[in-house]
């Protein structure tokens, strides 16, 4: 083996292995282990409640929703934060920080002071027939906000790193702007606006604290996920909140797994485009 | 010289003696979110006695969240000394895993609830759409706000009170209580998960046109967001909200605070103790401070938990478990 500049393979590998064990693998099997009070008769007519049905369905498809979103508008925002020089461009660029910053609680208030029917925006809104706050349509503005800097962040850097003359040279050959744009950009950044879109996706399924307060929290319409966990444990059925936080687990990581499934795919892809 | 030594010895005596002899004492008690200034004010009455009877001076830690994560929070190990939660359900699971004497609610008078409340409307100045009761709630145009009782405790109140207000009606019965309370969370907007959150949407962001609230919260926010706001209506029949206190025994035991702990809830009995929770707007048990406050708190029916549902154990079997009747009339939605 050759020379490391950490001191040992042993040592920094067994450092890692136990930390990520204390700090991330023991609470998980300690919320697997608690899960298992409810019993697989339980867990199925837990799952296939229509009230379950209904939040697990807000939440996933919000998110998957809130992190398209994300996407594009994170991958416009990143263009223009690298490519283009303006007056204030630092600013700018450090507000995206912002909703990691922000307790979501109080992220949560000021979107819903924001939108609700008397708020700022919300009174603009109401006479068009448009409800914001306390419909589905406020979980998403929720989850939009606090997965959007994880696109922008992911894709700064790569923005940056891209070579002027790919583009020059396929201007020179005849290519159009989509052209370059579908065909030579977009290929290039896809492993990563996939990463991007990941983080802002799983940050998203879990979100609590943003969404509660604009929700509407009505049952079958407007109630996430993670609101019946806290139901449930309100009423002490722990064994109930642990299998449906299981249960949000191993769909978000099916998601990611997807997600990676993805990653690989375009890999490859944007290796034989060049 | 001479003279000084034995002086200064008599003196080190004296202090290490009075060192001795007054402890410091901490109490923890694990409160619900509305009792903040009720629980200051009663803190510093009660050290103030303490001192003055036993020459101890006692501090009183405080920790307000919602009544079912605070109950949780002590199941799961947060060292409390006395708990004084929302309702009794609360206290019972916290006594189901063995902190608290099961006959808990037998060791001090009234339930172990030494002030009460009652829940009320709070709606928009003058009362524009001219809710005087229950009934007014469930018609056309009318929007009710109030939070979800699987996430509140307080909500759990208001419900019971709306389905004791139908049975109480000439005629009522369990199917009648059961229409009229689905009626009315049809009446609902948003369900928020808790009593401040609701208080908040109904004040703040302008939902609704009446509120269904605990008397104390409702007289605090029209002190605190403008009596020009709001008007509050009690309606004709209501229930009793009786929060309840506890030593916590295996805490109080362990930390070696039972006799203040003790004193510490009693206290809550003594005239002092009902003067401060009547100016915090919580109806006072004791007949004669509530004579002195009876213009704050209108006369009005109200029946109790035991009267119409047993105990919190069954109605919280009843009403609120999982797939019982609040679940069963959500699902029509």
């Amino acid at each position: 083996m050759r020379k490391q500049v950490l001191p040992g393979f042993g040592l920094s590998f067994g450092y890692a292995l136990t930390y990520l064990g204390l700090i991330v693998l023991l609470p998980l099997a300690a919320l697997a282990w608690k899960a298992t009070g409810i019993g697989v008769h339980g867990l199925i007519q837990l799952l296939s409640g229509p009230r379950t049905l209904a939040a697990l369905r807000l939440s996933l498809f919000g998110a998957v929703l809130a992190a398209l979103i994300n996407a594009v508008v994170g991958l416009l925002i990143g263009w223009v934060l690298v490519r283009y020089r303006f007056p204030g461009r630092r600013l700018f660029d450090a507000l995206v920080d912002l909703p990691f910053a922000l307790p979501t609680a109080v992220a949560g208030i000021a979107l819903t002071t924001l939108y609700a029917p008397n708020g700022w925006l919300g009174r603009w809104l109401e006479p068009l027939g448009i409800k914001v706050a306390y419909t589905p349509v406020g979980v998403l503005v929720a989850m939009v906000f606090v997965g959007f800097p994880f696109v922008v962040r992911t894709l700064q850097p790569v923005l940056a790193s891209l070579e002027r003359d790919v583009e020059e040279a396929a201007e020179s050959l005849g290519a159009r702007r989509y052209q370059t744009f579908f065909r030579v950009i977009l290929p290039m950044l896809a492993p990563t606006l996939l990463t991007g879109f990941a983080l802002a996706l799983a940050r998203a399924v879990g979100e609590y604290g943003s969404v509660i307060f604009i929700a509407g929290n009505i049952p079958m319409r407007s109630e996430i996920a993670p609101l019946l966990i806290v139901q449930k444990l309100e009423q002490f059925d722990y064994a109930g909140a642990a299998a449906l936080g299981v249960a949000m687990l191993l769909l978000s990581f099916l998601l990611l797994v997807l997600v990676a499934l993805l990653q690989r795919w375009s890999n490859r892809w944007a290796e034989r485009a060049q | 010289m001479k003279k000084l030594v034995p002086c200064l010895v008599a003196l080190a005596g004296a202090l290490l003696a009075a060192s001795v002899a007054a402890k410091d004492v901490t109490l923890l008690n694990v409160s619900y979110d509305p009792t903040r200034e009720l629980y200051r004010d009663i803190n510093n009455a009660f050290a103030a006695q303490w001192k003055a009877q036993h020459g101890d001076s006692v501090t009183v830690q405080m920790s307000h969240g919602g009544s079912g994560k605070q109950a949780r929070s002590v199941v799961d190990g947060l060292p409390a000394d006395v708990v004084t939660l929302a309702l009794a359900y609360d206290i019972d699971a916290v006594a189901d895993h063995g902190l608290i004497a099961k006959t808990w609610q037998t060791r001090l008078p009234d339930n172990a609830s030494p002030y009460t409340s009652a829940i009320v409307f709070l709606v928009r100045k003058g009362n524009p759409k001219g809710i005087r009761d229950w009934a007014d709630l469930v018609r056309p145009g009318v929007q009710v706000v109030t939070p979800n009782p699987k996430s509140s405790g307080g909500a759990r109140w208001n419900f019971l009170a709306a389905w004791g207000y139908a049975l109480k009606q000439p005629g009522g019965n369990e199917a009648k209580a059961r229409a009229y309370v689905q009626e009315l969370y049809k009446h609902v907007p948003v369900l928020d998960t808790g009593a401040r959150g609701a208080t908040n949407t109904f004040a703040q962001r302008g939902i609704g046109d009446v509120l269904i609230a605990w008397e104390n919260e409702a007289l605090l926010a029209q002190r605190q967001l403008g009596k020009d706001k709001f008007d509050i209506v009690v309606p004709s029949v209501t229930i009793l909200a009786e929060p309840p206190v506890a030593v916590v025994d295996a805490n109080a035991d362990k930390h070696g605070t039972r006799a203040v702990a003790e004193a510490y809830v009693q206290f809550l009995y003594t005239p002092q103790g009902q003067e401060i929770a009547a100016k915090n707007y919580y109806r006072p048990r004791s007949p004669e401070v509530a004579a002195r406050y009876a213009g704050q708190f209108p006369a009005t029916h109200t029946f109790t938990i035991s009267e119409l549902f047993g105990d919190w154990r069954q109605a919280q079997a009843k009403f609120f478990a999982e797939g019982a009747i609040f679940d069963q009339l959500g699902a029509g939605r």
